[in-house]
């Protein structure tokens, strides 16, 4: 255990910026955090969570895959794809960092993703345990502790300075590169932090939410039951919930011609749009109803079935706060699970 | 570069026959000749134009072809529009080999084998066809029931008629929907003439074609007393990535691309009616 005192924050984030490039939330002009990289002068925001989750920094909202040159009947393909360089994420909360082993599952599984690949790789996820859990966090519905993140590094927010934890060499590695910056740590410290923390996490809102009634082989129970019609009858498809989501991978793939050549590049996608399946001959997910059910039955349901019971939801609570019209993933457990 | 999954070989169109009005077969090579790559019978690729998409196509030629691959493709959206109005020389983009093959490496050694297609859905059916004929001492007797509307949109007509007809223990019963000059075969729906025929219940049944055909015909064959563990089919549904990664062809939790296409019935009852 390192600790780090407050008065020393900005030379620990200027240590690491000059090796490699550091992120972290930063609020932006209307009061929200986003993630940024980090600058003499930029501030670290004390917001719970950012709007948008860490999942960019792996699974960028846009990227370049390879491009074509044509010419005549001639086809030449090229690798495209950006070249990616060591980075630093800092302030990263564990529901995100748990997000990540998500994305590995799907991303890191035969064939592996070369492009997720390399940016993981090149990543280091500094987390930070939260000090107060929202009335929108369920984390620990997954058995997710907001006190205990995973990530290459944990800091804990302690009266007067954070204390670090290097959870993998890519952690120890950091925290040698700032090792004048670091003094001794205090077990202590963390021990009350964490007190703190699971004593709020305890008395949330949802912190009494169960996952029973979903989960591994529900498929059956679950897919014609009446509510999905009541719980989707004011979805928009407007597709928020998956671009807040830490845990939506799906994506799409797109050509682009540049006028000096075609790039294909893949974007985010969303399975409550209704161009998500559409074929030539038709659509196999018609109406909202069967889109809406798509997602939380992924998440809730299909997920765990192919990934050891381990739910597609981290409790990030974000399309809870986003959601235009108030529906999510809590509503849709409560109903299936009878407890509405 | 093709260790990277997304980023496709080029292949070269070499020859282009046109089966029916919509369907049109192209034959693909690799630049210097030979196959693109390996595939087992059942398997699909990516194909692609780039600056106009790419699709999930059946390999329709049997991997005991060593010189080429070929894919038949209906003309019915973007792409396929596109890639029928290719003349030979073109060059496309080929990735894969992708998803789940007919078994005839295992459980269909030995059997006595029901194909049964309709329209376009004889393309993923052909590559077992051959590769059964180019391997006839591992396998039973064969029975192909093919149905289109027309004599016109039956594919592969050529072929059916001059080689299939004349293997050894293969029999091919050829339908079209409605009567029609020059046509003294049978006139009838593909499930209709399946019951009709009345098939031994030791034939294990691999089956393509569109939604209502393959809906009575199995139901047909229930009713014959055939087992959903006896039957075989294979799926489609939109798909980017190929790997089961993108997240749109999923039925379930199964990945069409990736646990697929081909399936068998027991094995679709397990999954929700989505498709």
């Amino acid at each position: 255990m390192k600790k780090l005192s407050f008065a020393k924050l900005n030379e620990f984030f200027a240590a690491i910026a000059a090796k490699e490039a550091l992120y972290l939330p930063v609020n932006n002009n209307v009061g929200k955090a986003e993630f940024k990289q980090w600058s003499e002068g930029v501030e670290l925001s004390h917001a719970l969570n950012t709007v948008r989750s860490a999942k960019d920094f792996f699974f960028p909202q846009t990227e370049n895959l390879m491009k074509f040159k044509m010419e005549g009947k001639s086809i030449e393909v090229s690798d495209d794809r950006a070249e990616c360089e060591d980075f630093v994420v800092f302030g990263v909360r564990a529901c995100d960092a748990a997000s990540f082993k998500i994305l590995d599952s799907v991303y890191l599984v035969d064939p592996i993703d070369t492009y997720y690949k390399n940016r993981r790789e090149h990543g280091t996820i500094i987390t930070l345990a939260c000090g107060k859990p929202a009335e929108t966090c369920f984390c620990g519905t997954f058995g997710i502790d907001a006190a205990d993140p995973a990530g290459d590094v944990t800091a804990w927010e302690t009266p007067g300075a954070y204390m670090l934890r290097a959870n993998t060499e890519k952690g120890e590695a950091l925290l040698a590169l700032v090792a004048d910056l670091l003094e001794e740590g205090c077990e202590k410290a963390v021990a009350e932090a964490q007190a703190k923390t699971r004593e709020i996490l305890s008395k949330l809102p949802l912190a009494g939410l169960s996952t029973e009634g979903v989960g591994v082989g529900m498929t059956k129970e679950l897919f014609d039951r009446p509510e999905w019609k009541t719980l989707s009858e004011s979805c928009l498809g407007c597709g928020t919930c998956t671009f807040v989501c830490p845990t939506c991978q799906c994506y799409d793939v797109r050509d682009f011609d540049t006028g000096n050549g075609i790039k294909r590049f893949r974007c985010w996608d969303s399975c409550m749009y209704s161009d998500f399946t559409l074929m030539a001959h038709g659509n196999s997910r018609n109406s909202q109803v069967e889109r809406f059910r798509q997602r939380f039955m992924h998440k809730l349901v299909y997920y765990p079935d192919r990934n050891n019971g381990t739910f597609g939801c981290v409790g990030c609570g974000r399309c809870l706060a986003r959601c235009p019209i108030s529906m999510n993933i809590v509503k849709v457990m409560k109903t299936l699970g009878g407890k509405n | 570069m093709n260790n990277e999954t997304l980023i496709p070989y080029v292949g070269i169109v070499t020859e282009i026959t046109q089966q029916t009005p919509d369907v049109k077969t192209f034959r693909v090579e690799a630049p210097g000749g030979g196959k693109l790559f390996e595939h087992k019978p059942g398997q699909c690729a990516m194909l692609s134009v780039p600056g106009i998409s790419e699709a999930m196509i059946s390999i329709t030629s049997s991997p005991t072809n060593t010189e080429y691959m070929e894919f038949s493709v209906k003309k019915c959206g973007c792409l396929t529009e596109w890639l029928h109005a290719m003349e030979v020389g073109q060059m496309i983009t080929v990735r894969g080999p992708y998803g789940r093959n007919f078994p005839v490496y295992d459980e269909l050694l030995g059997k006595d084998l029901l194909f049964v297609a309709g329209g376009i859905g004889l393309a993923p059916l052909r590559s077992v066809i051959n590769y059964v004929r180019d391997n006839r001492d591992k396998f039973g007797t064969v029975d192909i029931v093919y149905g289109s509307r027309s004599k016109e949109d039956l594919v592969y007509y050529d072929e059916i008629v001059t080689e299939w007809c004349n293997t050894p223990g293969f029999n091919v019963h050829l339908t079209i929907d409605r009567e029609q000059e020059n046509w003294d075969g049978h006139v009838g729906f593909v499930p209709n003439f399946v019951k009709e025929l009345n098939p031994d219940l030791k034939k294990t049944v691999l089956m393509c074609g569109p939604p209502i055909m393959i809906k009575f015909t199995l139901g047909g064959l229930m009713e014959l007393g055939f087992k959903k563990e006896q039957v075989y089919t294979t799926m489609e549904l939109r798909m980017k990535c190929g790997i089961g990664k993108c997240g749109r062809c999923n039925i379930g939790n199964k990945y069409v691309c990736k646990d697929g296409p081909v399936f068998r019935f027991d094995e679709l009852d397990e999954l929700p009616n989505e498709y």
